[in-house]
């Protein structure tokens, strides 16, 4: 949309969907992620199934999905945060030629933080409540950096700057329920990115804040992917944030990826009804109001399990017999960087979005 | 005449200080001043950011939150002045739709005893259960659902039962403080859509309060943008979006991401920078005006605008000083800034 007169305050977004795979080497390469949650006397729960995902430099790679659909516990167990016990991960993370899953813990530590950052959903429940923001951003710099305290603090109050935070010497003595919510998500990525990370891991960054702080923290995001080459893994179940901020885009639903394509493919020509439905179910902002919104019958908890056929089944409207009995197989289409699980999947030319 | 005339609303809230005697130092002004009105069976959509005040707004047109000065007229009577029975009376022809299901249904009542309830508060003969039946099937849950109970449900089924209970009194007037943004985004349309059945069936007229503008435009016949308590501006959805007229309703528009590539590159944003100021200490003049881009060094600071009709556009109503020469682009943004490296918001203390 555009204001009335506002050259001077645009940013249009100058970016060219650049597909992961198109670059020499992944910098994060995930080969049949599974994670199986299981406590006695009941039912094991296979919350990811045969993840694959490449991320490269530079790129951003969006994870689309519904609560449940596993987006978020992919990236917990690529990061080696979950728990042991009830739980099984299997597969490869390969970090730069190192295997995540199966480094030593004192190893791993030392990847997570300086190498690979994360940024969580709810600042306030990832920050400690009773250290200031400057202690907490100094500790990761003179731990994993060997900064002496002065040298911490300095740097801390640059990055604090960095990411818009004016006045930082005064806000580093601050405790994280002094600051706002948008500050405190702030906070959170000034320090992932204490360390310069390679990889930064946002899940649902910008969720719990306001559009405006919103669209403030992407731009950040955006900015920062390009000026120091960082990869970055979005998490999220907004499509417009995907839309405008990845290059490749993953959707999930049960645990399996079922599409994945560069975003504008994806967004052009979505062929998995999953894809189609949740794009059809939000209203748009530029779209006239008379069109209606058709939603997903059911909820994301109506699901079979996939070795029994696909997931979505049960809430697809173009279900066919050849859907149930054995698991559909995600297949490239042309061109190959377009991925799609689905064996009845909508036609090109019906495709809504 | 409008079903809801909201008039002068002021909704304070004091800050109090002290151990073992409270003094006042200070008020919150949650809702400061705010003129609304919805015509019978249309839709008024409220949105703003968090803390804007646009739920206190909604709870206190309910009368569930004391104003501070103002009247909420419905139906030609100044809920305001009313008590006891003669407002009992009144609140069966308002119900509320609340933002999370689970937390608005008590886990130990069964569906169709949460049904029941404002039936047997208002006095309504028994037995409920044909009536509990309907009110199921008007929302699109099966008869066995009465039986059940809240955490059996999913989140979409949840919120169809908080618009069964709303229903449930065959009110004329519902407000619905975030009907969706606390469910799944394929399960928001459903409930979008029931509510606009609803709707057409029952003749309802809404209030619905959200953050969503894009949910809001859609569900709405009219939308009115709030911040820091105060209407910023009032106009039709289509042309809300179409021809945004106040500064903040510019760059909220430009705030949200559409689910589109072609559209978000072609897209320009307007960001603004810093954070919302504080409701206790508001700014005065025009209160957007420490983070307004087309700030002015006239007027803004020290004169509140007031909501008025620009002639150029009759539909509208929107308070800004320079409304006119921002929508004839005669008017540049004083400060290129986004956030950023560079960036440096002049955010305020929290």
């Amino acid at each position: 949309m555009t204001g009335p007169a506002a050259d001077s305050l645009t940013t249009a977004s100058p970016r060219e969907a650049v597909p992961g795979e198109a670059r020499a080497e992944p910098l994060l390469k995930i080969r049949d992620l599974t994670v199986t949650f299981s406590s006695r006397g009941r039912a094991t729960v296979r919350a990811v199934d045969g993840v694959n995902l490449d991320v490269a430099a530079g790129s951003t790679v969006g994870i689309v999905g519904e609560s449940g659909s596993g987006k978020s516990v992919t990236s917990l167990a690529a990061m080696g945060l979950l728990g042991r016990r009830g739980v099984e991960v299997s597969g490869s993370v390969d970090f730069d030629g190192s295997d995540l899953l199966h480094m030593p813990e004192q190893e791993l530590r030392a990847v997570r933080g300086r190498e690979i950052a994360m940024i969580f959903q709810d600042p306030m429940s990832s920050l400690n409540p009773v250290l200031t923001v400057g202690r907490q951003i100094t500790e990761i710099l003179v731990r994993h950096r060997g900064l002496s305290g002065r040298e911490a603090r300095d740097r801390a109050a640059e990055l604090l700057n960095s990411v818009g935070i004016g006045d930082s010497l005064r806000r580093l003595k601050s405790f994280p329920h002094q600051l706002s919510g948008g500050m405190r998500q702030r906070v959170m990525i000034a320090m992932a990115l204490a360390c310069a990370p390679r990889l930064l891991i946002a899940d649902e960054p910008t969720t719990a804040l306001d559009v405006t702080i919103s669209a403030q923290i992407l731009e950040l995001l955006r900015r920062l992917v390009v000026d120091t080459q960082t990869a970055l893994v979005l998490i999220t179940h907004d499509l417009g944030v995907v839309a405008g901020l990845c290059d490749t885009v993953h959707v999930m639903y049960s645990g399996r990826i079922v599409e994945s394509a560069p975003r504008r493919p994806l967004f052009a020509d979505p062929r998995h009804p999953y894809t189609t439905g949740l794009l059809a179910s939000v209203p748009r902002l530029d779209a006239p109001r008379s069109v209606p919104l058709l939603p997903i019958p059911g909820s994301p908890s109506d699901t079979l399990p996939w070795a029994r056929g696909c997931a979505f089944s049960p809430r697809c409207t173009r279900q066919v017999d050849a859907c149930l009995g054995a698991p559909p197989v995600l297949e490239p289409l042309e061109p190959s960087s377009h991925l799609l699980r689905c064996v009845n999947p909508v036609p090109p030319e019906k495709s809504l979005g | 005449m409008s079903l809801l005339e909201i008039r002068g609303l002021k909704v304070h809230f004091p800050i109090k200080k002290g151990v073992v005697l409270d003094r006042t130092v200070g008020q919150v002004r949650a809702v400061d001043g705010v003129d609304l009105s919805v015509e019978k069976g249309r839709t008024l959509g409220v949105v703003g950011e968090s803390g804007c005040g646009k739920s206190t707004l909604g709870r206190a047109v309910l009368q569930l939150e004391p104003s501070t000065a103002g009247t909420v007229v419905f139906d030609g009577q100044d809920l305001s002045r009313l008590k006891g029975s003669a407002l009992r009376a009144m609140r069966r022809r308002m119900q509320m739709v609340f933002q999370d299901p689970l937390a608005s249904l008590d886990p130990r009542q069964s569906v169709a005893s949460v049904l029941a309830e404002p039936l047997r508060t208002h006095g309504e003969r028994r037995p409920y259960d044909k009536r509990v039946r309907e009110l199921l099937d008007l929302v699109g849950l099966p008869g066995s659902a009465a039986n059940r109970y809240p955490h059996e449900f999913s989140g979409g089924q949840r919120q169809r039962i908080g618009i069964a209970r709303a229903i449930a009194l065959s009110p004329e007037l519902i407000i619905a403080d975030e009907p969706v943004s606390a469910l799944d985004v394929s399960i928001q349309a459903q409930v979008v859509n029931l509510l606009e059945e609803l709707q057409e069936r029952l003749g309802l007229t809404y209030l619905v309060i959200a953050h969503d503008l894009a949910v809001v435009r859609h569900i709405s016949d009219d939308v009115a943008v709030m911040y820091l308590g105060a209407v910023v501006e009032i106009a039709g959805s289509d042309e809300l979006y179409a021809r945004p007229l106040h500064p903040y309703t510019i760059a909220l528009l430009s705030a949200i991401p559409i689910p589109d590539p072609e559209a978000e590159d072609r897209r320009e944003r307007m960001l603004l920078t810093g954070e919302l100021p504080s409701a206790a200490d508001p700014p005065p003049g025009c209160r957007f005006h420490t983070r307004c881009p087309f700030r002015q060094p006239t007027r803004c600071a020290d004169e509140v605008p007031a909501l008025r009709v620009l002639a150029d556009v009759p539909g509208s109503q929107v308070a800004c000083h320079y409304a006119e020469q921002i929508l004839a682009g005669g008017l540049k943004p004083v400060r290129a800034e986004v956030a950023g490296p560079a960036a440096r918001p002049d955010d305020s203390s929290p």
